[in-house]
């Protein structure tokens, strides 16, 4: 883990609310995951944005190369029969 | 970067790299951190979000200066609320710099070695209470034109980080209006006071904004890398313009007695600035430059030991846990 | 002393611990050994100063005078402070800042828990909703205590000197004179004394943890709760109120 006088970096996620995904909302740096967290919680929810915290090692995230998108995501859109709107639905029939 | 490695092998490679990285900008797509980018345009975004990174830190000081002599409760919560956001604002900036692969212990290095540079605004002294309305007034509100510029920069990180920070700003600059506005109408002391502050903050103010476009060596690349979305006296217009109303309304007056509304441009047209004043605090010829960087590296080194602790007791507890 | 007059006392106390702290802990604004220890700090001393703001408010109500949270704050001179001695001793380095949070945070966690149960509705009220900010204050302090005893050589010897010298000024926290012998009888107000072997015990967990020595009880200073103060008070009450004494006749 790189390291400096400024100790790790960490990746914040916030849940905004219950139920709610986590969001990426910014870095912190800490030496340990207490210390993360806390710092987190300081930095990033000062004004009630948050009731839980996610935080990452920088080094422990993966990050999908932008060289490789047309492989990672192009083969994805054209898969239309994954979409709802793709089905023709016989008149009258509801709920579905 | 690879990218301006100028062999002949790479030549082509890197034309097309940066047509691709010109095409992805004229799109208006944001650039993230593992895209492919010139080199100049990495180098343009760290020196110019250090910076301003810097600056929201150092910027903590002259306000600081203030918070145990706050004459309210309120306006103490006020005060210290705003230095508080404006730490979390330099965080958020360091951070988003990161990703560009620099660190933040890199960027403090080069601040301490006068190779990164911080606004000059802050080299000016808060010598009064009302300092504390005209930082917040002016000095924020001629950030908040820039920043609100800056939240449709074409770096992914950086955008981010400015769209969270004008977020938190709202309440800033009608803090430091509320204060001047409150001086104003009280006491003969307090509105010497609030004049004193407007007549020593106007012109640092709006030297904010940086040289006239036709002077700015940065302006150019940055511009048509989308950087920077608006030029240096186009901001500067933006500001004087809703400034001069707000000063209006609470009796204050401008200490510019060319300042004249312009019909032709739409614009106010201002006095001279004295450019030579900007260049020499720059240069480090200003009231409070020493103070500043003293203040910065003695918080920097008094730190140290803390720091070294909390990754000593961190190495620690690893090993601990190895050997479970 | 009326029973008024004992609540008007006791809401002096407990603001006036408040807004000292907070005073103390926005001088770290700008200084911290990192910039996220440096917004950690900050909101404990918004914490303090918005319960500083309740406490003197409700005292001014006690009183019934007419005097804001503002004229109490800024207009009462060093003898009339009630804050513990602990609270205005000047910041020293990190260590001492951490050290001191955790001993007074450690007796608030246990002060304000009780507190909750006050006879009186507005105390509990302030109490039910500060006993969460203290939760986290304690929280830090341990953390913080925890890694500086097993850092380095350095860290270890800072916190261990830090937690000597502030041992004298723990004593004070557990009193209760007549004024909260009174109230206490009524329920209004918690039972000082019985709440130190609890603090002791959560101390020692984490200074064990930490690996310092805990100081012998000794001489423990005293003389807040009658107005008799350090000599750093002065110095804090002439800066804090500096602009309100300086121009009596302004509003800011």
């Amino acid at each position: 883990m790189a390291t400096d006088s400024q100790l790790a970096t960490w990746e914040v996620f916030i849940q905004s609310k219950p139920g709610a995904n986590y969001i990426h909302a910014g870095s912190v740096h800490a030496s340990d995951k207490q210390m993360a967290l806390q710092n987190a919680r300081d930095t990033y929810t000062r004004r009630g944005e948050g009731t839980s915290i996610w935080a990452v090692p920088t080094s422990e995230i993966a990050a999908s190369n932008p060289d490789d998108n047309d492989m990672f995501f192009d083969p994805a859109n054209d898969k239309m029969y994954r979409m709802p709107t793709f089905y023709v639905m016989p008149e009258g029939a509801k709920a579905i | 970067m690879e990218l301006l490695e100028k062999t002949d092998k790479t030549d082509k490679i890197h034309d097309d790299l940066l047509k691709s990285f010109e095409e992805k900008i004229d799109r208006d797509d944001t650039i993230e951190p593992k895209d492919r980018m010139p080199d100049g345009y990495r180098k343009h975004l760290i020196r110019q979000m250090q910076q301003h990174a810097h600056s929201e830190v150092i910027g903590m000081q002259p306000e600081g200066n203030w918070i145990t002599r706050a004459p309210s409760l309120r306006a103490k919560q006020i005060l210290l609320a705003k230095i508080q956001d404006e730490g979390g604002h330099g965080l958020y900036l360091y951070s988003a710099a990161e990703t560009l692969g620099i660190s933040r212990d890199e960027m403090i290095s080069q601040l301490h070695s006068g190779k990164a540079k911080y606004s000059n605004i802050f080299n000016y002294p808060a010598l009064t209470w009302a300092d504390i309305g005209a930082i917040g007034w002016l000095v924020d509100g001629a950030a908040i034109v820039n920043q609100v510029s800056l939240q449709r920069t074409s770096y992914g990180p950086y955008s981010r980080a400015m769209v969270r920070i004008c977020k938190e700003e709202s309440f800033h600059q009608r803090q430091g209006y509320e204060i001047m506005a409150k001086m104003m109408k009280g006491t003969k002391d307090q509105q010497e006071m609030a004049r004193d502050a407007m007549n020593r903050w106007w012109w640092p103010s709006i030297m904010m904004f940086g040289p006239h476009d036709t002077e700015s060596p940065h302006t150019g690349d940055a511009v048509k890398w989308k950087i920077k979305r608006h030029s240096n006296d186009d901001l500067r217009a933006k500001f004087i313009d809703k400034t001069v109303q707000q000063a209006e309304v609470i009796g204050l007056t401008i200490p510019d007695s060319d300042l004249k509304w312009n019909e032709a441009r739409g614009h106010y047209d201002h006095g001279p600035i004295d450019w030579t004043e900007f260049f020499r605090v720059i240069g480090g010829q200003g009231p409070c430059n020493k103070q500043r960087m003293a203040h910065h590296l003695k918080v920097h080194n008094d730190g140290a030991w803390v720091r070294e602790a909390a990754e000593a007791y961190r190495e620690k507890r690893d090993k601990q846990l190895l050997h479970l | 002393m009326t029973e008024q007059q004992s609540l008007f006392n006791y809401c002096l106390r407990l603001g006036d611990d408040a807004l000292v702290q907070s005073y103390r802990l926005s001088e770290w604004c700008s200084s911290a050994p990192i910039l996220e220890e440096d917004l950690a700090l900050t909101n404990f001393a918004l914490d303090m100063i918005g319960r500083a703001q309740a406490l003197l408010s409700y005292a001014g109500t006690i009183e019934g005078k007419g005097r804001t949270d503002d004229d109490l704050a800024y207009k009462r001179g060093e003898r009339q402070f009630y804050n513990h001695l602990i609270t205005e001793l000047p910041n020293g380095d990190f260590a001492f800042t951490i050290a001191r949070i955790l001993f007074i945070s450690a007796f608030e966690y246990s002060y304000y828990n009780a507190l909750q149960h006050s006879s009186d509705a507005t105390l509990a009220a302030i109490a039910a909703k500060t006993i969460k900010e203290i939760k986290y204050h304690l929280s830090h302090a341990s953390e913080w205590a925890i890694r500086l005893g097993n850092g380095t050589d350095e860290s270890h010897g800072r916190l261990q000197r830090a937690i000597n010298s502030l041992w004298m000024y723990t004593g004070e926290l557990f009193e209760a004179d007549e004024v909260e012998a009174s109230l206490a009888k009524v329920n209004i107000c918690p039972d000082a004394p019985q709440l130190r072997t609890n603090w002791k015990h959560q101390v020692e967990s984490v200074l064990n943890e930490a690996t310092v020595t805990i100081p012998k009880d000794e001489y423990m200073q005293t003389g807040s709760r009658l107005g008799i103060h350090t000599e750093y008070l002065g110095h804090i009450l002439s800066e804090m109120q500096y602009l309100q004494r300086a121009y009596p006749e302004a509003t800011w």
